[in-house]
């Protein structure tokens, strides 16, 4: 305990009770201190009002009190249970280090490079000039009479100004998110999928996708024992899934991505799993994570059609993860969304299956994850239900209105014509090309390390690169009571300063090992890290065969 | 009161779902093809119609929904938050009206539901929304009209942010140098006290934190399950995270007839009974009290956390209206600091956890989700614990974290915008004093209805005297009979306020909770609306015309 409070309290409370407790805090009143020995304690029902209520301590302090009521013994079992390894201990190792370097310690690296997290801005990204300009207006209307801006800058800000309260982005927007970022969200996903309709009324406006994703396997998580809710994730997974079925207690129902086949989703994979999972539970939701994270796959739209027929055969609640949409580099692939491929499949289908798909202001060009800003589009849900999330979401009153207001912009950029158009447009491709100039070269360089296998990074912002560790270093790892791949990355931190996930953080296949290392870096600082990563890489198993 | 937990509705909602093809759950017009006709184009949905014949068949079998009320999470179910509740969707559908020409006796919806500043037209501090315009898009830091001391201010907040930008993810715990600010701002506040920056935990709103704390606690099963205490009249977001976590609710009522006091009496009677069903191990405490506006004197907190000491309970203090206290003979005292003061065996022992938040105090900055949580005497295992779960969502909104440290590190004397922050700040409280004031006394003289002082926050609860007949007939519509008091004034007068019985209430006793926000005029407005309604309310049940 005596760790958890300040140097100064630590001083007071070290120094015996009440001498440095009048130094420190001299109003102390005097009654507090003139203790007196209290009336019996162990009866509960005495009655209170004839007990003096500044007479509190006893004097030698021993209340029986039965200790602190919150300990790891008595709290929530589940929340035990999660796991997040995207900032899990290696995470705050890192943090650790960064404070020992700024403090003279000297280490064999000068910086700590935190590839561990899709933090865009962080790695040095800037952000989009147009979405920023409008945000500060939003935020300081004045602004809005400075010649500085330009106009389709101010229009913006002057419409998402006007459909809050009292014009002001500091008051509370309805639950589901603004009027007009909700219009604007469905018309562009209506453009984006080639005409397909989508009802504003659809759109659930949330605090980032991961919200969003909470919330929806919220409702869907019921029954006990063998009727629990089982929710079916791929294997690698990104940890918010396995976290939030932990935190719930519903039953995770792993499928296996294919990493032989550049981690596709398997068909007859999913079958087992279901299988699988009906002795023990009741799987009643598939999730599914395009662009890949943290595998970068880009799935195909015959994939696509699969998963969804499967979802329909088995009466699977579709969640579609989807933030990566915009994010998609290798030639050849392109986004398919869940929406446009199950209303392509025909009315049997898009009036009937269950989805939810899921975006986000924090990837794509944008990385603007500061701003916590996201939506998701619910089709075919039951009206009693959608009910039932709305009053839902009220609890949480509403989204962050400027993570709102930058959604709208997202999907409602500058068009041609508009005088940000052509600054827009250069930034984004910008980014987008040097992301795509990325991931190819991480796949080249992690593929010429004798050790290390890497798939093509087709999207997303990630590689997850497979890395053969030597028997010795395993065993060791195992004596430490640590997965070989947190070994590694640990050593990793510790001897480079490049801070990874190991892939036991998002799960892998029995006997194999990966990491999970952002592309984001630009392009000099991540061709220095993937050196270094090459050399570390060698020195290990050199160290450990 | 113990509030029993909805056992037995619980029971009934998990029992397993039905999976026979008749199932009329999917026969529901709405759920058939022509059920796309709200906003679909009419092309696609012809498209849809034309295939009707195949529809609703997968391999030959009916698809049923896999998320319908009976499948849902009974403990959503059981969530209910009246401050966005039926009367306020009902106020949104009479605000649609009006809009597309509809006629009422009245020409707008004033919403006196929600403590939503802006919303009423307050209008926000200008230094606050200067620093978050400049965090937002640094490059006005070059404008002359922005004032130096916002510019380091916000300077001094992109220095700690990843990237130098708002757009980055914050440490999960919120950066570092906002949660120094907040310490100190503590340490000035409560004269002295020690204030330990790393027990400072940013959040989305002061909701987060509460239900995030909450998470933590709810353990048990039946008689060892959680028991939450809260007052009643309460905040709703406690009963709804309370349903929605499945803990058990234990009612104490505070003293209408002593200005909503907390009676230590019957905290031990509310403890008493509880201990029959389940293990009470938190006291939720809300001062200034909402919606019941009381200030709690030194002497009742002392009261409290000795109670709490004693019984070994977890201590959640809600002090989000810090700062909004009007009543001359009132003061906010923290709970931190009366404990500091009741010595060193409380202030080491004792388990506490306080929130604050940025929308409200003279600020109302709540779109931007900001607030904060101080946590104190926690186990550090349980810490840690913490810390992993808010990693699963992240952090919290960047702009709302950048509001909150404007609140607690302002404009000082000797700064250039000191005047004009002072003054914003003093006219915005100086209004809210004497709106409180101007509540209490027309409410009270209207017959029938009663109105305590409001000492502090931003809501009148006044007790209303509904005839024998109304009660009548609002049971007979199934209704609370407030609840019919409130919709027929929202229909006859356009102005929207809460049912008592949204809060909690003694039995036979109603009331409704209306905010003081309204300008002054449109305040003076109200009141003469709402006494009107209510002597006509009288006339019209009580059968003295």
């Amino acid at each position: 305990f005596i760790k958890m409070l300040s140097n100064r309290t630590v001083s007071v409370l070290k120094w015996g009770r009440c001498e440095a407790y009048t130094a420190v805090y001299p109003k102390v009143p005097d009654r507090v201190l003139n203790f007196s020995p209290l009336p019996s304690l162990s009866s509960p029902n005495r009655n209170l009002s004839a007990f003096p209520a500044q007479v509190y301590m006893s004097e030698n302090g021993a209340l029986p009190r039965l200790g602190k009521v919150l300990t790891a013994d008595t709290m929530n079992a589940n929340v035990k249970k999660v796991d997040y390894a995207v900032r899990g201990p290696i995470v705050q190792r890192a943090v650790q280090i960064e404070k020992e370097l700024k403090e003279g310690v000297k280490k064999p690296f000068e910086e700590v490079i935190k590839a561990n997290i899709g933090d865009a801005h962080a790695m040095g990204q800037r952000p989009i000039t147009f979405f920023r300009q409008v945000m500060a207006l939003c935020t300081y209307p004045l602004l809005l009479d400075d010649n500085k801006f330009p106009e389709d800058v101010k229009n913006r800000a002057r419409r998402i100004l006007q459909s809050c309260g009292g014009n002001s982005i500091g008051a509370y927007t309805t639950s589901q998110g603004i009027d007009c970022v909700r219009h604007d969200v469905a018309n562009y996903i209506q453009r984006r999928d080639g005409g397909i309709p989508s009802d504003p009324d659809n759109i659930y406006l949330t605090t980032g996708a991961s919200d969003g994703i909470v919330t929806i396997l919220k409702l869907l998580n019921t029954g006990e024992g063998r009727t629990r809710t089982g929710v079916m994730i791929s294997i690698p997974q990104y940890p918010l899934y396995s976290a939030s079925i932990a935190e719930l207690g519903a039953v995770q129902v792993n499928y296996y991505l294919n990493e032989e086949k550049c981690w596709s989703l398997d068909i007859s994979e999913l079958q087992r799993s279901l299988q699988a999972a009906r002795e023990h539970c009741n799987p009643s939701v598939l999730c599914i994570i395009n662009p890949g994270n943290p595998t970068g796959q880009v799935q195909s739209r015959q994939c696509i059609e699969d998963v969804i027929q499967f979802a329909a055969k088995e009466n699977l609640f579709l969640m579609a993860d989807e933030v990566y949409q915009d994010n998609v580099y290798a030639e050849g692939c392109e986004f398919h969304s869940f929406k446009k491929v199950l209303f392509e499949m025909g009315p049997e289908y898009s009036s009937k299956v269950e989805l939810a798909s899921f975006h986000s202001t924090s990837k794509c060009y944008m990385g603007e994850c500061g701003f916590r800003g996201g939506y998701m589009e619910v089709i075919n849900m039951d009206p009693e239900v959608k009910a039932q999330l709305t009053k839902l979401v009220s609890v949480r009153l509403c989204p962050p209105a400027p993570g709102q207001a930058l959604m709208d912009l997202v999907v409602n950029s500058p068009q041609p014509g508009e005088p940000s158009h052509q600054t827009f447009m250069k930034e984004r491709t910008a980014i987008l090309s040097a992301l795509a100039e990325k991931a190819k070269l991480t796949e080249q360089i992690l593929n010429t390390v004798p050790g290390i296998s890497c798939n093509p990074v087709q999207g997303a912002m990630y590689s997850f690169p497979r890395i053969t560790l030597p028997e010795r270093s395993i065993n060791e790892a195992k004596a430490k009571g640590q997965a070989p791949d947190m070994f590694y990355c640990m050593k990793l931190l510790e001897e480079t300063g490049i801070c990874l996930v190991p892939g036991s953080g998002f799960g892998q296949r029995e006997g194999t090992y990966h990491f999970r290392m952002t592309i984001l870096p630009p392009t000099d600082k991540l061709k220095t890290l993937l050196n270094k990563l090459k050399e570390f890489h060698q020195k290990f198993t050199q160290q450990y065969s | 009161m113990y509030a029993p937990p909805t056992e037995t509705e619980n029971l009934g909602n998990r029992k397993s779902r039905n999976t026979g093809c008749d199932n009329g759950e999917s026969l529901r017009p709405s759920h058939t093809p022509t059920g796309c006709g709200n906003s679909y184009s009419a092309g696609y949905c012809s498209f849809i119609l034309s295939a009707k014949a195949s529809a609703g068949r997968l391999d030959g079998k009916m698809r049923e929904k896999t998320l319908t009320m009976d499948t849902l999470n009974p403990q959503v179910k059981a969530v209910e938050y009246a401050v966005r509740g039926p009367i306020v969707i009902k106020a949104g559908e009479i605000e649609r009206y009006l809009e597309e020409g509809g006629t009422k006796p009245f020409s707008e919806v004033i919403k006196a539901n929600i403590g939503d500043a802006h919303a009423m037209g307050q209008q926000p501090i200008t230094f606050l929304r200067q620093v978050v315009a400049l965090c937002t898009f640094p490059e006005l830091m070059d404008s002359p009209s922005f004032p130096e001391d916002a510019k380091w201010r916000a300077r001094r907040i992109l220095q700690g942010c990843g990237g130098h930008s708002l757009g980055s993810y914050s440490a999960s715990p919120g950066v570092e140098c906002i949660r120094k600010d907040i310490a100190a701002y503590i340490e000035q506040r409560d004269e002295g006290v020690p204030s330990d920056w790393e027990n400072i935990y940013l959040t989305t709103g002061a909701s987060d934190g509460i239900m995030t704390i909450l998470r933590l606690l709810v353990s048990g099963k039946d008689s060892s399950r959680t028991g939450v205490m809260i007052p009643i009249p309460q905040y709703p977001l406690y009963s709804a995270a309370i349903s929605e976590m499945d803990a058990v609710q234990v009612n104490y009522y505070l003293d209408e007839d002593n200005c909503w006091a907390l009676d230590i009496n019957e905290l031990h009677r509310a403890h008493q009974a509880a201990k029959q069903h389940c293990q009470p191990r938190v006291i939720c405490i809300i001062n200034p009290g909402n919606p019941t506006g009381q200030v709690q004197s030194k002497k009742c907190i002392e009261e409290v956390l000795h109670f709490a000491y004693e019984e070994n309970l977890f201590v959640m203090s809600d002090e989000v209206y810090q700062d909004n206290v009007y009543a001359p003979d009132c003061q906010f005292h923290s709970f931190k600091k009366v404990l500091y003061e009741m010595g060193p065996e409380y202030f080491s022992s004792v388990e506490l956890v306080s929130f604050h938040s940025t929308s409200k105090g003279y600020t109302g900055e709540c779109g931007f989700r900001g607030g904060y949580m101080e946590v104190i005497n926690m186990d550090p295992e349980v810490k840690a614990q913490l810390v992993k779960l808010l990693s699963v969502r992240l952090c919290p909104p960047l702009a709302g974290q950048a509001a909150m440290d404007v609140i607690v590190n302002p404009p000082q004397p000797e700064e250039h915008t000191f005047k004009q922050f002072h003054q914003e700040k003093s006219s915005v409280l100086g209004a809210l004093a004497e709106k409180a004031k101007l509540t209490e006394q027309i409410l009270n003289a209207v017959p029938g209805i009663k109105c305590n002082p409001v000492q502090g926050a931003m809501y009148a609860f006044p007790r209303i005297f509904i005839p024998p007949k109304a009660v009548e007939e609002a049971k007979a519509l199934g209704m609370q009979p407030d609840m019919l008091y409130c919709l027929r004034l929202l229909e006859e007068t356009g102005i929207c306020v809460v049912p008592g019985s949204g809060f909690g209430q003694k039995d036979r006793t109603y009331h409704f909770r209306m905010t003081i926000l309204p300008s002054i005029e449109k305040l003076n407005v109200l009141l003469g609306k709402v006494r009107d309604f209510h002597i006509r309310f009288l006339k019209e049940y009580s059968g003295l015309e």
